[in-house]
């Protein structure tokens, strides 16, 4: 079977990600690889990030710990700074910002996709994963909902299945999905391939991919 | 004129409390939480206590310190994942833990400071954390309807007060302490400096006295 190393996966998956982005958009980026993608914006591409926590307009961590801001942090717990026109605010008015719809794209990892785009991505039974944060919120009310994950979980098993038997985050509430082998996006909830990447086949593709879908007639590949 | 509000010592604030009450403590991942508050409390013998905060801390840090001396019967959250005591003590079933979305987390709290009854949002909709809410159906979308969340005491930090209990935060320290001084009945907050009555400007003032029962100012060690 098919398979990239775990960590050169996350980085192909961030950049992708990273041209996925709207141009100026407002985005809240999730754990791991969607705020990895910020490192890979292509030159000139501007967002403006937005964290749950109570802030708007992040700015970069600092390198140099010595730099850390005392009571600046992001939704991961990672110090980050301000930026010209950054603001505070309570928890309340930050999800007030989510669930109204003004945030344009939110990038969060997940533990199974569904066909219909349902996601899991909050809990791992028994596995000491306990609450949602903010993931239930975030999918559920900003405009564009990009969900990066590695195509398999360990052991290979497809992450993007018929039907979620993890417990749900939201129900048809995906819009996009990348792999480090694969786009997807759901239209009227349909799971559509839109693009895939240069080193693996359709055929292969499907052999990894336990959810149904269709190939959109203008299939694009991507060179890695 | 305004009165000036009740100043305490650490000690004193902590012997408002008793035990079985239920207790808003605000915090982000151990930032904007009332550390020196925590700790005293940690060291006192109260215990029973219904924890309403986004999290637990971590091992031994913060409200972790709590968890980790059998002082939290249930606690009510977002994130309970930080710390992995909290979730070995659910899994013996000797800590009931309530998740609930971080918004909704916050907006329940800010409804119940605000006289409001309940709230239908369509977060949570179709997952397990809603299968006893009501649903209703608005506009063709579906909605969940949310109780509001109040409390006996609120347990904060704020960076700066004058001396009639406005108050003023410092960066991503804010978060849930605005919305906890409202949602509890009693609202005991650390703070890292008291002003004069009359220094800070109207338009800072975040918090408004109204929400604010006594100030405790940090002490060393503390911060």
């Amino acid at each position: 079977m098919i398979s990239i190393p775990e960590d050169q996966a996350k980085i192909r998956i961030a950049k992708k990600v990273a041209a996925a982005l709207p141009e100026n958009g407002i985005v809240n980026l999730g754990v791991g690889i969607p705020t990895m993608a910020v490192d890979y914006l292509p030159e000139g591409k501007k967002i403006v990030i937005q964290t749950e926590n109570g802030m708007l307009g992040v700015g970069p961590s600092p390198k140099n710990p010595e730099n850390y801001v005392p009571n600046l942090i992001n939704a991961s717990r990672t110090p980050v700074t301000e930026i010209p026109g950054s603001s505070y605010f309570d928890s309340a008015i930050s999800f007030a910002m989510i669930r109204s719809g003004r945030m344009d794209a939110t990038v969060i990892g997940a533990l199974q996709v569904s066909e219909s785009g349902d996601l899991a991505n909050w809990a791992l039974p028994g596995k000491g994963v306990l609450g949602p944060g903010g993931a239930m919120d975030l999918v559920v009310g900003v405009k564009e909902v990009i969900v990066a994950t590695q195509h398999t979980a360990k052991g290979g098993k497809s992450k993007l299945v018929p039907l979620c038997t993890m417990p749900l985050t939201a129900l048809r509430a995906v819009n996009t999905v990348i792999t480090e082998f694969a786009v997807f996006k759901f239209i009227d909830n349909v799971m559509v391939l839109v693009e895939h990447a240069a080193d693996i086949t359709l055929e292969e593709l499907k052999n990894i991919t336990t959810a149904n879908f269709v190939v959109a007639t203008n299939l694009r590949m991507w060179e890695v | 004129m305004i009165p000036l509000v009740k100043i305490m010592s650490m000690q004193e604030a902590v012997c408002c409390l008793h035990a079985q009450s239920s207790i808003m403590v605000g915090g982000f991942g151990n930032i904007g939480n009332p550390k020196g508050l925590i700790n005293k409390i940690a060291d006192s013998d109260l215990s029973e206590l219904t924890v309403i905060a986004n999290d637990l801390g971590t091992p031994n840090v913060g409200l972790g310190r709590w968890v980790r001396g059998g002082k939290i019967t249930k606690a009510i959250g977002t994130y309970f994942t930080y710390n992995p005591e909290a979730a070995q003590l659910y899994y013996e079933k000797k800590l009931e833990l309530e998740m609930v979305p971080q918004g909704t987390f916050a907006e329940a709290m800010r409804a119940g400071g605000s006289g409001i009854g309940g709230f239908y949002t369509q977060v949570g909709v179709g997952t397990e954390l809603t299968k006893d809410a009501e649903i209703r159906e608005f506009d063709g979308k579906a909605y969940v309807f949310v109780r509001p969340l109040r409390a006996d005491f609120a347990l904060l930090h704020a960076k700066k007060a004058d001396e009639r209990g406005n108050l003023v935060y410092d960066k991503t320290a804010r978060n849930f302490n605005p919305l906890m001084a409202m949602a509890a009945k009693y609202t005991i907050v650390e703070v890292e400096e008291i002003v004069p009555a009359g220094s800070l400007s109207p338009e800072e003032i975040v918090t408004p006295f109204i929400f604010v029962d006594v100030l405790v100012p940090v002490e060393r060690g503390d911060a």
